[in-house]
């Protein structure tokens, strides 16, 4: 890829210019989607947006819809409140489903059942799926085709369609949804209607700005050349796909994020999760310990902008940088960290001294924490992240660009107690 | 209680208050063609090396060659040997996975004395004319099939809109010759017809020639399906066909 670091550059530059000029383009997105035939709604926040797609759904007469994997909808827990209004959300993405039927919290947000491994998965099917093969066994493309059967039978008879969306583009009303697996293509493609659910600030300008996106966006979170699948659309196409589309455009704490002058780059984010690939402390964590829909060092900085709370998240780091370094559209995380470290400080009482105890505790766990990974074995609690995929205690393959690093060695198991156990642990031993 | 949507873009503005940052230029020092031209040798042997690398099916074919073919790929039955071209001209990966396991109540199909295909309204009827005991089955907006007949047939056929080497993707924007969405989605195979003067070396080219239609729905499609869900092991053919064949034309 001779061209990175310019791709870089643009995609960086495009997403502040979106941020700029955020309330002209998501006029002109609304009124190309409206011109297009499909119906624009705006949700201050997650109750907001999870009424507007029941009462949708409601419309439609059905009792099930289906859905792709998508981050806006975790964040703002849609499935649960569908499930409250008597409405199964069915997860066809392969992670999601095993996480859905396991009744469990995703892990990571690219490869969310990261935390199960092949012989956990068979037995989750078999127990919950209803209609797996009963003599299935744990290899993982028998696994895939007992979900593929199964899910089609969904993807046939649905009438409602739920996504998210990667990139909305301004100009041309055009929305897209990356994929590997072909179920964005199916509930995107057969059932009547699509009800996708989008973030603000995922907007891009132009179409043009797709030639950007659609190249940074796979090599960051799966480092392929380019995804399997890439589903495009504008409004409805009469005679081709669903006949009705509503977007759902949704703020839930991003237009603080927008206000806060020196954090505001986390809304660039992609979604792409190379800083969780490459972070030292997510490695040894895993996504459960974030206790947040966005884990890993994007989930540091963005979640508690988004929510407004006090955190210990922006503390879940060394500083490494490496972030920083693979962020296909340059957020920089680090300085983000210490900002919001810096601000903890100020708003929530502490003195100058905690910080430095705090920041001196935080470098220490991590030392700690990679001088010796046994240590935190002997600890009680199971976070089981990246665990499900190790052997005999080390792990020899990582997600891309982790990859590059497995490939000329092997990654210690990682350890069983979350970060969180032992910084209170460790505060209660004080 | 006011409007969202007022209350939303009102929010917006104070957020970006006295600090919106100045809008800049977007610097676009990437590439935004390639060194070869659409067609040219060079870029069709990149398109070839990443669509076998993604585990499709490459033919290289003339278009004179192109009915025989596609009646050996669509020939019922478990005779027809999808790697082998009727130039006898081998490019790509002969694996047999499409036929190593199958949904429930499918095995009986590959047996079958007579196999299906769906093609789109404005498929060239000379591809389809050496094809033997297959029925063809006419899929268009105006008259589509539904999701359960698409279901039940074995093949799609469709023409391409461009295909870029670097990235192995060939994208279909919807036109007659490509058809409904559904039916490059639905059926097990899916016979892509490409024409080497459609292949450009770059993701920008590509979408500078598409942004002439921006309205039209877009697929990309870059190798089968796949997934690497379970322990990263990677799978492919999940919910897509499970078998891409590329009909690559000169």
């Amino acid at each position: 890829m001779p061209d990175w670091e310019a791709l870089r550059d643009a995609g960086s530059a495009i997403k502040a210019d979106v941020l700029a000029r955020l309330p002209e383009l998501l006029e002109e997105l609304e009124r190309n989607v409206s011109a297009r035939g499909g119906v624009v709604h705006w949700a201050r926040d997650a109750a907001e947006a999870n009424r507007i797609v029941a009462d949708l759904v409601r419309a439609k007469e059905t009792d099930e819809v289906v859905k792709v994997k998508s981050m806006a909808t975790q964040e703002i827990g849609l499935n649960e409140a569908l499930a409250e209004e008597g409405i199964a959300a069915v997860e066809t993405d392969l992670a999601e489903l095993i996480v859905q039927l396991a009744d469990d919290m995703p892990s990571h947000i690219l490869v969310p059942a990261i935390h199960r491994n092949r012989t956990e998965i068979r037995d989750i099917f078999l127990e919950r799926m209803g209609d797996a093969p009963p003599d299935l066994t744990d290899v993982p493309r028998e696994l895939a085709m007992a979900a593929r059967a199964h899910l089609r039978r969904k993807f046939l008879s649905a009438k409602v369609a739920i996504s998210g969306a990667n990139f909305a583009v301004a100009d041309t009303g055009t929305l897209a949804v990356v994929e590997s697996e072909g179920n964005g293509r199916m509930c995107l493609t057969l059932p009547e209607t699509l009800i996708t659910v989008m973030g603000i600030e995922k907007l891009v300008p132009t179409y043009r700005d797709l030639e950007v996106f659609l190249q940074l966006l796979p090599r960051s979170s799966t480092g392929e050349r380019m995804n399997p699948y890439t589903s495009m659309w504008t409004g409805v196409t009469p005679g081709d796909g669903p006949q009705e589309f509503h977007l759902v455009l949704l703020d839930n704490g991003r237009t603080k994020v927008l206000a806060d002058e020196a954090g505001r780059s986390a809304l660039h984010c992609i979604r792409c999760s190379a800083c969780l690939n490459v972070c030292p402390v997510y490695e040894r964590v895993g996504g459960h310990t974030y206790g947040s829909v966005y884990p890993g060092p994007i989930g540091a900085i963005l979640t508690p902008q988004l929510t407004g709370e006090k955190s210990d998240l922006p503390y879940a780091s060394t500083l490494c940088g490496a972030c920083y370094e693979v962020c296909p559209v340059k957020i920089d995380i680090p300085s983000i960290l210490v900002e919001l470290r810096a601000r903890e400080v100020e708003l929530g009482g502490a003195s100058p001294d905690t910080a430095d105890r705090v920041w001196k505790a935080a470098m220490k766990a991590a030392s700690f924490a990679m001088a010796d990974g046994a240590r935190f074995r002997r600890a009680a609690r199971l976070p089981r992240v990246l665990r499900a995929i190790s052997r005999h205690g080390v792990i020899r393959r990582l997600p891309f660009p982790g990859s590059l690093w497995t490939r000329s060695r092997d990654l210690p198991e990682p350890p069983k107690q979350t970060f969180h156990d032992w910084w209170a642990g460790r505060e209660d031993e004080r | 209680m006011s409007d969202a949507r007022t209350e939303m873009l009102s929010r917006i503005r104070t957020a970006l208050g006295t600090s919106t940052p100045e809008p800049a230029p977007v610097p676009r020092e990437y590439r935004s063609a390639g060194e070869h031209a659409a067609g040219s040798a060079e870029v069709l042997e990149v398109l070839v090396d990443r669509l076998v690398d993604y585990k499709a099916h490459v033919h290289r074919v003339t278009a004179a060659d192109l009915p025989e073919l596609l009646a050996e790929l669509l020939a019922p039955g478990p005779g027809a040997d999808p790697g082998r071209s009727a130039e006898g001209q081998v490019v790509g990966s002969s694996s047999d996975r499409s036929s190593d396991i199958l949904p429930a109540g499918r095995e009986a199909e590959v047996a079958r004395a007579r196999s299906s295909v769906v093609v789109p309204p404005g498929i060239e009827p000379a591809w389809l004319a050496g094809l033997a005991d297959v029925e063809v089955l006419t899929d268009s907006r105006e008259a589509p099939l539904s999701a359960v007949e698409l279901d039940g047939t074995d093949a799609v056929v469709t023409a391409a809109r461009v295909a870029v080497a670097e990235t192995g993707t060939i994208v279909l924007d919807g036109e007659p010759d490509q058809g409904r969405r559904a039916i490059s989605l639905v059926p097990d195979v899916h016979v892509c017809v490409v024409r080497t003067d459609q292949v450009v070396q770059t993701v920008p080219e590509a979408v500078r020639l598409l942004d002439a239609d921006p309205g039209r729905p877009l697929t990309w499609i870059s190798g089968p399906s796949a997934t690497s869900d379970i322990e990263l092991d990677r799978v492919e053919g999940v919910h897509g066909p499970r078998t891409l064949h590329v009909a690559l034309v000169s």
